[in-house]
């Protein structure tokens, strides 16, 4: 689009401004206005804090590099970078064929499939720490689905063991976050043009076939925007780990954002905290950045050329 | 979409930006400061207890009879009172009368000259306070802080029908405990409960045994960031005793899945599936609530079992002391007037600990026997008397301790207990956190 008015160009009172198409520049300030003040202007003292000694008491002390230098070389934070990255990964191989299939099955016009994927909906309406309370007392060994349901085999110590309690994590994650993105696969697969499955049921496409060369292709941008509110979501993790470890993670669930908190706010090392909120942020944006270049997000092609 | 403007009108976006951020952060500066009219001192409490039968009552008879030397107050949840205070105490906009378990808390605050020295505006009241409980609040032999709340040691309790049934005495002593707990299994119950989850009721055996081994010395070198503190041979053989109640199954199955949030441990009592337990006098409240009946036939309670040839005095108790209060000295002197008056004539006056007795806790103020005796039962008089009597009334080292050790020691000690770290690594690794 452009603009009519001429950058360096004489002004003409009135009737240039009319000729102006496209909403006002005005009408982007209360946004960027918010933009600055809660994401540009925090995470400009966060940096300017990273390189201090900060109890959140006595005055910032500046300390140059040695926040970075101990953080950075500290086995605790490697290890928490790694859980993150397996938190990252386990979490979208689990969350994405099952909301993939979900979404593509109550897109279907039933009636039976209206009422579960409502039902399905469910977890998503419940609060994080609401899901992380109740899950605490369903994997209590001595009173919790183990001992209801009389299944000694439930009866796992799910928190204290520590190969377990990342699995456990995922699996709630999951089950809170899988209807989510079943929701955008069902409105992804509603918007493809019934006449493709037709066509290709002429051709004799079974279900099988016509999912894996319709539906999924068609669905690529749906898949780009669902694995990255799951990436990045899965990096910033921290509610419900945090109740469900009672706010002191041990080893298995400690993942950055989890390990910033704690530095932060319960040891009171706001300047080494600062630093993982740094690296957090860097590689939040990094993997969003990432993910568009490489699908070609940013271009926007219609998938719908020649219909 | 591209939208191009003239570099006039950018400067003016700009501008815009800038006065929506200046109205923002002019509105959040609004909001911190506080509604009291000048003079008045201002307070910030706990909700639950706290503000219901302790401070609520109090402030509501004080301002009806002070009107020279109001007193407003705020009750916060405890987690989230813990994160604001800080950032107030820090920005100079905490309130007048700032609530503290004392500490390391409040050393960093003195170390800050964030509180006053009360020293001899408090002299007067000082008297009517148990030694061992007023004492917390004084850092470099003054007075910062004064106690506002029930004292809560930690508590030895057993269900006293699954002990008979099992042929198990209440142990007193650790080597009885190590002999009970192949008795009680067999009697298909764990001995203990105890919500290792919530990693701080771990904190709790710790603490007593390292008091009963080495004595309270131990952790004062600690507290005084002596080098290899932590490598006392008194902690290393009570952290070799905890590790071998956890490979003995002292502990319930699958304790670290334990929370206490939940009194999960609690229920595991009085549902007698486990025999004892240690945890503080707070959780009689829940046993009155969940299990009345309990609490009053089948609940028993003492201190901490002696260790044979330790150090330590069986009469020395760990718990919380009180909670307390501290004037901040950004408060202007009206404010710090008003508030010295209600510290000294109003907390702990006689309707103060009336009520607190009533609701069975117990203040620590000498020369209420008697009161405690008829109001506040026999669980009353043991806790009185335990903190009465003690040697050494320890507060809880998660409190004590600067917040970075603090924070480090209950992650260590969650892994000490699930046998991931050896008690020569426990030390190791706390060692480095001296001086931190």
């Amino acid at each position: 689009m452009s603009a009519t008015r001429q950058l360096n160009g004489p002004r003409v009172a009135g009737a240039t401004t009319n000729r102006r198409t496209g909403p006002s520049g005005w009408m982007v300030a209360p946004a960027l206005g918010f933009f600055l003040v809660f994401a540009i202007i925090p995470l400009v003292v966060a940096l300017y804090l990273s390189f201090t000694r900060w109890d959140a008491i006595t005055d910032p002390a500046w300390v140059g590099f040695d926040n970075w230098a101990s953080v950075l070389v500290d086995p605790v934070t490697i290890d928490a970078l790694v859980l993150t990255i397996k938190v990252i990964v386990i979490s979208w191989i689990v969350q994405t064929p099952i909301s993939l299939l979900l979404g593509t099955w109550t897109a279907g016009k039933q009636r039976n499939r209206a009422v579960l994927a409502a039902i399905f909906f469910l977890p998503l309406l419940l609060s994080s720490a609401a899901t992380a309370i109740a899950f605490k007392a369903i994997l209590d060994p001595n009173f919790g689905l183990s001992a209801s349901l009389g299944i000694p085999f439930l009866k796992q110590d799910w928190l204290g063991n520590q190969q377990l309690v990342l699995f456990v994590v995922i699996f709630i994650i999951a089950w809170q976050f899988v209807p989510f993105h079943t929701l955008l696969f069902q409105g992804g697969v509603r918007q493809i043009p019934a006449s493709l499955y037709e066509a290709a049921e002429i051709d004799g496409a079974g279900t099988v076939k016509q999912f894996f060369n319709i539906t999924l292709p068609q669905l690529r941008y749906t898949l780009v925007t669902s694995s990255t509110l799951m990436i990045i979501g899965s990096l910033t993790y921290f509610d419900v780990i945090f109740v469900l470890t009672g706010g002191v993670p041990s080893a298995g669930t400690r993942i950055l954002p989890i390990l910033m908190y704690v530095t932060g706010f319960s040891a009171s090392q706001f300047g080494q905290a600062s630093v993982m909120a740094i690296i957090l942020a860097v590689i939040g944006l990094a993997i969003a950045l990432l993910l568009t270049k490489l699908s070609g997000f940013a271009k926007m092609d219609s998938q719908q050329e020649g219909l | 979409m591209t939208l191009r403007t003239s570099t006039r009108s950018r400067t003016r976006l700009a501008a815009v930006a800038l006065g929506v951020t200046a109205l923002m952060l002019g509105a959040t500066a609004c909001s911190s400061g506080g509604g009291a009219p000048a003079g008045s001192a201002t307070l910030w409490g706990l909700t639950g207890t706290d503000e219901d039968t302790v401070l609520g009552p109090s402030l509501k008879d004080w301002n009806g009879a002070n009107a020279d030397s109001q007193v407003a107050a705020t009750y916060f949840q405890n987690d989230a009172y813990k994160t604001k205070i800080r950032t107030a105490v820090g920005a100079g906009s905490a309130p007048t009368i700032i609530y503290s378990w004392a500490g390391g808390t409040l050393n960093s605050y003195v170390d800050a000259g964030k509180v006053a020295d009360i020293t001899s505006e408090t002299a007067d009241a000082k008297g009517k306070f148990l030694e061992s409980v007023w004492n917390q609040g004084v850092v470099n032999d003054k007075v910062y802080a004064v106690p506002m709340n029930a004292t809560t040691p930690i508590m030895f309790y057993y269900n006293k029908d699954v002990l008979d049934a099992a042929g198990v005495a209440v142990p007193t002593t650790f080597d009885e405990i190590v002999d009970a707990i192949p008795k009680l299994k067999a009697a298909g119950v764990a001995p203990f409960s105890l919500a290792g989850a919530s990693k701080w009721p771990s904190l709790m055996w710790e603490e007593y045994l390292v008091d009963r081994v080495a004595g309270p010395e131990a952790f004062n070198k600690i507290m005084a960031g002596e080098a290899d503190a932590w490598s006392d041979p008194g902690i290393l053989e009570a952290n070799q005793k905890i590790q071998d109640l956890v490979k003995a199954g002292a502990f319930v199955d699958g304790f670290a899945s334990v929370t206490a949030d939940s009194n999960a441990d609690v229920a595991l009592l009085y549902t007698g599936k486990a025999a004892m337990m240690l945890q503080g006098a707070w959780v009689m409240t829940t046993f009155k609530q969940q299990a009345a009946e309990f609490a009053e036939k089948g609940l028993g309670y003492t201190t901490f079992p002696a260790v044979e040839g330790g150090k330590g005095d069986p009469s020395n108790i760990v718990g919380n002391p009180s909670g307390y209060f501290s004037i901040s000295s950004a408060a202007s002197k009206e404010q710090q007037a008003s508030a010295v008056k209600y510290l000294t004539e109003g907390v702990f006056d006689k309707g103060y600990i009336d009520r607190m007795v009533e609701a069975g806790q117990v203040p620590p103020i000498t020369g209420i026997d008697d009161q405690i005796a008829s109001a506040g039962g026999d669980f009353g008089t043991t806790v009185y008397d335990l903190t009465k009597n003690a040697k050494n009334f320890q507060m809880s080292w998660d409190q004590a301790l600067p917040p970075a050790q603090a924070t480090a020691l209950l992650t260590n000690l969650d892994q000490l207990f699930n046998l991931q770290i050896t008690p020569q690594e426990f030390s190791d690794n706390m060692n480095k956190t001296i001086g931190q």
